[in-house]
């Protein structure tokens, strides 16, 4: 039995989904399409190429896969599989990112514009709730979408490769094993919650904007942090040191605006003691790892800022009255 | 019984207008009310404080909440349609009955699903590929499967031919209204619907200037065809509003004795429109 509270929230994200589907699924959906197929296209290019110079590639199975491969091989195997799962999942993490940017500027200002506001008024549901959908449907259910999305773009990269390679006589199928593509969904997943505590300076910000603004979110969203920053530049430049240029680049814009896009919290300086004790490379992706960014004071200071941030844009939801 | 729309020094001001300037009335159940008045009277305004999407002054009680602080609440005893097309333009029938089904604890799949059976409307459909008149319809079909207490009605037929607008009312009075029900409803077409309202309300310039029911307003008021020999008599009684019709003069009196109109000539009891006419003249001048 659903408590009312889970059922509404339940409602409310499906509500968003039915809204979004192009941007939550599809999108991650034709992406991965398009990248398999240039992928398709680009070996087809290079075996018609090859076959009208004349070249042939054959591997001598025998040669290559005749002895059984040492662990560190499997090792190495499984991680450039590995890494190709990875590959394409941070295609469309990219393209998560402006699809979760746009989502968020848009949520609480489209239905403004299109007075639809007034029905979903008209039902017995809390401006609470309905702001908090939205914030999960963009930073929870779109990521959890295109993880999976990019991790099936890989495995269907990594048949399309094992394919034409066994068309040269070299077999591969077998090294497919070694592969990690529940890990790959797991770590992707895992770092979801990373992911929305990361996102919430800018999830609060643009929703701020969106339920703010008469017109033009982006303008709000985008324009006013960066004539702000010109200001601060301009005062500084001046003399005056009220607050420095750097700290609020990097932690005032730099947290409220990129923030959506997975992975904006790497290079961010969090992460000097991953490259010691990291076995392989693509440790920094393990979720340890990723959660190391967790111990910052940066990160929690964010995440109360973009509570605060949702506060405001709860409040105007409720008190805005355009329509 | 306890009213259940009460309001008290009622206000509202946008910059320098007043949109509610000092508004107090009652409502009471099972009364289907009409709240007329120009555009830019505060008819909306009133609307919107009863239904808590707005900021007021004053004291206002709708079914014993405060509909500032008690919106959640207010809203499952409550309905409204605030004009056409408000519905959002990508979501299907399918979608639109799913979600209220299940996020309001007074619907009633069924009935709605029974209303929609008299329509055109596929489950499929979208509304942005509907017409205006089809928009209402599924709109309709979910307010009327809503056990509401009171149900607001803003400007719910602008733009819709005759047939959808007659049709409308017509399933609100056979298949909704009940004496456990109240509707309140702005019109602009007052002819369609001052044959089901209980009560009049005119509200001009923020201020309430008739709040009647509508055996109140023919006692009050009368309508008499005069000659023009007697025309000199009866602007003598302080008519609200004279007319001329083929030669003859029409007046339109407030509480003036029924035997001394009828000295004058045929009394009959004016449409609303008229009276409407006549108690706003010179809103716009």
């Amino acid at each position: 039995m659903k408590t009312p509270v889970l059922n509404e929230m339940y409602w409310l994200v499906k509500r968003e989904f039915w809204e979004h589907r192009g941007g939550f699924l599809w999108t991650p959906v034709i992406v991965g399409g398009v990248f398999v197929l240039l992928n398709l296209m680009g070996i087809v290019t290079g075996e018609i190429i090859g076959a009208q110079h004349g070249i042939h590639f054959m591997f001598n199975n025998n040669s290559l896969l005749n002895h059984p491969l040492s662990a560190e091989d499997m090792s190495k195997a499984g991680m450039m599989m590995d890494l190709v799962m990875y590959s394409t999942s941070f295609i469309i993490s990219i393209v998560l990112g402006f699809v979760v940017f746009f989502y968020c500027l848009g949520a609480l200002y489209d239905d403004r514009r299109d007075r639809s506001l007034l029905f979903w008024k008209s039902l017995p549901l809390s401006d609470t709730a309905t702001v908090l959908s939205k914030v999960v449907a963009g930073t929870v259910l779109a990521p959890f979408i295109a993880a999976v999305c990019g991790v099936v773009t890989g495995i269907v990269m990594l048949l399309l490769f094992a394919l034409t390679l066994s068309f040269h006589g070299l077999n591969v199928w077998q090294l497919l094993a070694y592969a990690h593509p529940f890990q790959v969904i797991a770590n992707l997943i895992g770092t979801i919650p990373l992911y929305a505590l990361w996102a919430l300076p800018t999830t609060g910000w643009l929703l701020l904007c969106s339920a703010w603004a008469r017109s033009k979110p982006f303008l709000w969203a985008a324009v006013l942090p960066f004539a702000v920053g010109m200001m601060l530049g301009w005062f500084n430049l001046l003399g005056t040191r009220l607050v420095g240029n750097g700290w609020y680049w990097k932690d005032v814009v730099g947290r409220i605006l990129p923030g959506v896009f997975p992975g904006s919290w790497l290079g961010t300086g969090n992460y000097q003691n991953v490259s010691t004790g990291a076995e392989h490379s693509l440790d920094v992706l393990n979720l340890g790892n990723a959660y190391s960014v967790m111990a910052t004071p940066g990160f929690w200071i964010g995440a109360i800022a973009g509570l605060a941030l949702l506060a405001g844009a709860i409040w105007l939801r409720r008190w805005r009255d355009d329509t | 019984m306890n009213a259940v729309v009460s309001a008290r020094g009622l206000g509202k001001r946008y910059k320098n207008t007043a949109a509610l300037d000092n508004v107090s009335f009652e409502i009471q159940p099972g009364r289907i009310v009409g709240l007329i008045g120009p555009n830019g009277a505060g008819k909306t305004t009133a609307l919107k404080a009863i239904l808590g999407l707005t900021d007021f002054q004053g004291e206002l009680s709708v079914l014993g909440l405060d509909p500032r602080k008690q919106r959640g609440k207010l809203m499952e005893q409550v309905c409204f349609i605030a004009d056409v097309a408000v519905l959002p333009r990508w979501i299907r029938v399918r979608e639109a009955v799913d979600f209220v089904a299940h996020v309001h604890p007074r619907f009633d799949r069924k009935k709605c699903e029974g209303f929609l059976a008299r329509t055109k409307l596929t489950p499929d459909m979208r509304v942005k590929q509907m017409s205006k008149g089809m928009i209402v319809q599924l709109h309709l079909a979910l307010v009327m499967a809503i056990d509401a207490r009171l149900l607001v009605l803003d400007e719910p037929t602008l733009g819709l031919d005759i047939l959808y607008r007659k049709q409308f009312y017509q399933n609100l009075l056979e298949d909704y209204f009940d004496e456990n029900k109240t509707i309140i409803v702005t019109t602009h077409q007052v002819e369609e619907v001052e044959h089901i309202l209980t009560d009049l309300m005119f509200i001009r310039d923020g201020r309430i200037v008739l709040d009647a029911d509508m055996d109140a307003v023919g006692e009050r008021f009368a309508e008499v065809m005069v000659g023009a020999e007697r025309a000199a008599e009866a602007r003598a009684l302080k008519p609200l509003h004279e007319r001329q019709v083929f030669g003859k003069s029409i007046f339109l009196f407030d509480g003036v004795a029924r035997a001394q109109l009828e000295a004058l000539g045929e009394v009959r009891r004016p449409s609303v429109s008229d009276l409407f006419v006549a108690t706003m003249k010179g809103t716009y001048a």
